[in-house]
This record gives C-alpha cells, sequence and structure tokens, in this order.
C-alpha cells in the first residue's frame, strides 16, 4: 500500500514537472569566462590570480578544471601542476604542486646540480560580490576574497639564506571585470603575503620579517570568443638578505581550443632569483576544465 | 465586468499581426525592449541594417530550435512573434528607427524555467549568428553587453 503511494507520487511528480524544467543543464560559462589556471592553482592569469570561480559551471552546479604550467627559463625551469574545483560559481577550492629545477645553476649556488625546490600550495576562494561578466550595466567587478596556504619542501636551505619560515599563508581580494563593450578584461589583487619568490624560498626573511601588502593587476584584450591577450604585473616582497627580488610580469594569449581545453602562451619575465640576473623566458599553460 | 470590458477594448485596439497567436493584452512600451538604444548609426550599420538584423534574429532562432542544449524552451512557441519581437528589440536597441512592441523581459520568459546555462547557450548562439553576418567582433561584443545585463529577469529563481 505504502509503495502504490509512493508511486503514484512519483508519477504525480514528472507529470507536474514541465518540460523546460528538466534536468540541469550542464556547463554554463562563456568561454574564457573562468579565466585560466595561475601558477598558483586558483583561477586567473597565469601569474595573477583573479576573481572569478574556477570551472565551466553557473550557479547551478560543481566544475573544476586541471593545469600543467612549464615556465623555462635561461637557468631555471619552474612546473607546476593543480586542480581547482568551482562550487556554485561562489567557491573555489585549489591545489598546486610548484617544482623549481636549479639545472646547473644548482652548483654555482653551492646546492648541487639539478637541486629543485618544490612546495604544495592549497587554496579557497570565495567570491562576495558581483557577477564579472554577466553585470554589464553597472561598473562594480566581481570580488573574491582568498587564501593561499603553501608549504615549501626545503627547510633547511631555506633557513641558510636566511628564510624564517617554509610554510606560509597568503591572503587576497581580487577584483575582476569584464567590460564587453570594450572588449577588455580587468584584473586586481592586493595580496598579503610573506613569500619570498612565491613561497619557494620560504616565508619572511633576515631583510624582512612579516607580511607585505602586494599587487597583482592584469589587463586584455578580447580579440575573438576564444582569443584573450594581455600583460600582467605583479610585485613581490624582498625579504631576504642574500639575494634581492623583484616584480614578476608578462605578456600573454589564452586561447580557448573549445569548450574544455586551453592554451596559455606568455613571455615572462620573473626577475632576478637566488642571485642568478635576469630570468626571462617562456611560460606554457595547458588546462582542462567541466 | 468592467475588467473584462477593458480586456475586450485593449485587445481589439491590438490585432493580432498575420501568422501569430494572440496574447493576453499589455502595454507597449520601449522601455519593455529591457535596455536603452544606441545613439547614433554605427551600430545599426555595423549590423548591416534591416536586411543584416533580419537574418541574424532568423539564424538565431533557427540554431536555438536546434540546439540540444535549450530546443525544449523553444517547442509549443509562436516562432513567429518571437522572430517578429526579437527583430524590433534588436532594431530598437541599435538605433534602426523600430519601437519594441514585445512583453518585457520579465513577462515574456515567465514560467519557462530558464537556467544560467540556458543564457549562455543563447548568447553563443547569438555570437555565431552575428559571426555569420561578419558583424564586427568589437559590435558584437556592445550589444551583448546591452543584452546580458537581462538575465537577471529572464533566469528563473
Amino acid at each position: 500500500m505504502k509503495r502504490h503511494h509512493l508511486a503514484l507520487g512519483c508519477l504525480c511528480l514528472s507529470l507536474a514537472t514541465p518540460a523546460v524544467a528538466g534536468d540541469r543543464r550542464a556547463g554554463g560559462k562563456l568561454l574564457l569566462t573562468n579565466g585560466v589556471s595561475s601558477v598558483e592553482g586558483a583561477a586567473g592569469g597565469g601569474l595573477a590570480s583573479w576573481a572569478l570561480i574556477a570551472g565551466n559551471e553557473t550557479r547551478d552546479g560543481i566544475g573544476g578544471s586541471a593545469h600543467a604550467t612549464l615556465v623555462a627559463l635561461p637557468d631555471f625551469d619552474l612546473e607546476s601542476a593543480g586542480v581547482a574545483i568551482g562550487i556554485n560559481d561562489r567557491v573555489e577550492l585549489s591545489y598546486a604542486y610548484q617544482r623549481f629545477d636549479t639545472r646547473a645553476a644548482g652548483a654555482a649556488l653551492g646546492l648541487g646540480r639539478g637541486f629543485t625546490f618544490a612546495q604544495h600550495i592549497v587554496g579557497a576562494k570565495l567570491r562576495i560580490a558581483g557577477d564579472a561578466v554577466w553585470d554589464q550595466d553597472r561598473w562594480l567587478p566581481q570580488f573574491s576574497i582568498g587564501v593561499q596556504h603553501k608549504i615549501a619542501d626545503q627547510g633547511a636551505v631555506i633557513s641558510a639564506v636566511g628564510g624564517r619560515s617554509s610554510r606560509g599563508t597568503d591572503f587576497y581580494l581580487s577584483a575582476t571585470k569584464v567590460v564587453l563593450a570594450r572588449s577588455v578584461v580587468l584584473a586586481t589583487t592586493l595580496r598579503a603575503t610573506k613569500a619570498n619568490q612565491f613561497g619557494l624560498l620560504g616565508f619572511g626573511g633576515d631583510r624582512r620579517r612579516g607580511y607585505s601588502a602586494q599587487v597583482e593587476g592584469s589587463a586584455g584584450i578580447l580579440l575573438s570568443p576564444s582569443l584573450l591577450v594581455g600583460a600582467e604585473l605583479r610585485t613581490k616582497p624582498d625579504n631576504l638578505r642574500f639575494a634581492r627580488e623583484q616584480k614578476a610580469a608578462d605578456v600573454f594569449a589564452a586561447w580557448a581550443i573549445g569548450r574544455h581545453a586551453s592554451i596559455t602562451a606568455a613571455f615572462v619575465d620573473l626577475g632576478d632569483i637566488a642571485t642568478i640576473r635576469r630570468q626571462r623566458g617562456a611560460f606554457l599553460s595547458l588546462q582542462g576544465s567541466f | 465586468m468592467f475588467p473584462f470590458a477593458l480586456a475586450l477594448a485593449l485587445q481589439s485596439a491590438q490585432p493580432v499581426p498575420a501568422g501569430e497567436e494572440p496574447v493576453a493584452p499589455y502595454a507597449h512600451a520601449n522601455a519593455n525592449a529591457g535596455a536603452t538604444p544606441f545613439e547614433g548609426q554605427a551600430m545599426w550599420r555595423a549590423f548591416g541594417g534591416e536586411p543584416g538584423v533580419r537574418a541574424i534574429v532568423d539564424d538565431l532562432v533557427a540554431r536555438n530550435v536546434a540546439d540540444p542544449r535549450i530546443a525544449d524552451i523553444f517547442k509549443s512557441r509562436d516562432l513567429v512573434r518571437l522572430r517578429r519581437t526579437l527583430y524590433e528589440q534588436f532594431c530598437y536597441l541599435l538605433n534602426g528607427g523600430c519601437d519594441y512592441s514585445g512583453q518585457t523581459m520579465a513577462t515574456a520568459h515567465k514560467d519557462m524555467g530558464i537556467q544560467q546555462a540556458d543564457t549562455a547557450a543563447l548568447v553563443e548562439n547569438l555570437q555565431a549568428a552575428m559571426r555569420h553576418a561578419r558583424v564586427p567582433f568589437p559590435a558584437q561584443n556592445r550589444l551583448l553587453a546591452k543584452l546580458a545585463p537581462m538575465h537577471r529577469d529572464v533566469v528563473a529563481k
């Protein structure tokens, strides 16, 4: 008897549901409006974190992305791989693993040829206001706050060069806007961080111990629905006495190959790294998303 | 009795265009188009004037009806009326000298269960139609910027 009631209930429900209100339709973000994966795993540009939430899903679903990035510099290689999920276009959780290969420079620095620094980066981001893409009648950008906890693996070397900790946490506020009437994408991020070279050389140092405020800025122009070209600038702390650290910059092209894949290519300037001058090179990133 | 008479009077004041199904009477106003028009003639020209916009509207409706993501939404809709009111809306917004006689975006999409993803599918189809009609990309985006905020009235809460 009970089962009959249940069956009847289900039948009524299915009859009452109009065809148009059927299942959730998958996806729903326009191409490139989820940004690309930054080297720290958060949705953003290549170097900067943006306020956009990773993955192709809207307020109605859970999406995600995965990336693999290679930055080939004159004396070093930086590799990054990671995943991110975007929940209801509101919350983003990310993880990235970075490897920094010192190649021949490792021997010159007394670390040994091919000595490698690495770090884990666990991130969370919350969209707090605005919609970068759809609110085209308002100047209000999309705002997100985020946190990135970083765990570097070479604690002994980090303290030997004057770093205070091998773990650190960045906090940031990001604003991002697509100005569609001008085919332009703008993003800026304010970051409180102690990280030396993104955290690979630890957190805090013998020149400066604590947090400092750093800025990330990105500007791009849409040349087609699937092609964004632009430039980024990111300031970094200069905490260690043994080596100067400067700002990073890049010019990039992000191309959505299709709904689920994109390639970002950039020319990147990371400045001096661990006394080795002028690290400028190529940035190549592959990303898949759903 | 009085509201009935008023409705009858309004209906007789708004004859049903050929090939369209009658709709409940409503107040006509350009404000129903959901955005203000561009100034000057540059956008209207970029879209190829009347033949260009008519072709884009026809192409857009054809793409939507054939799009498995959103085809259900267009089933048993009055496509003749949709094409006419869409043309009027685009023509009005592009400053092509039309008045918009359709309903507000909220009324026109009421109870359709439209999701955010559906509006993105529609935008992609419109992009394809504009690209097919060789509308310059910056002009495409200027129109999309006018249409994008309408998602607030279109997407079911």
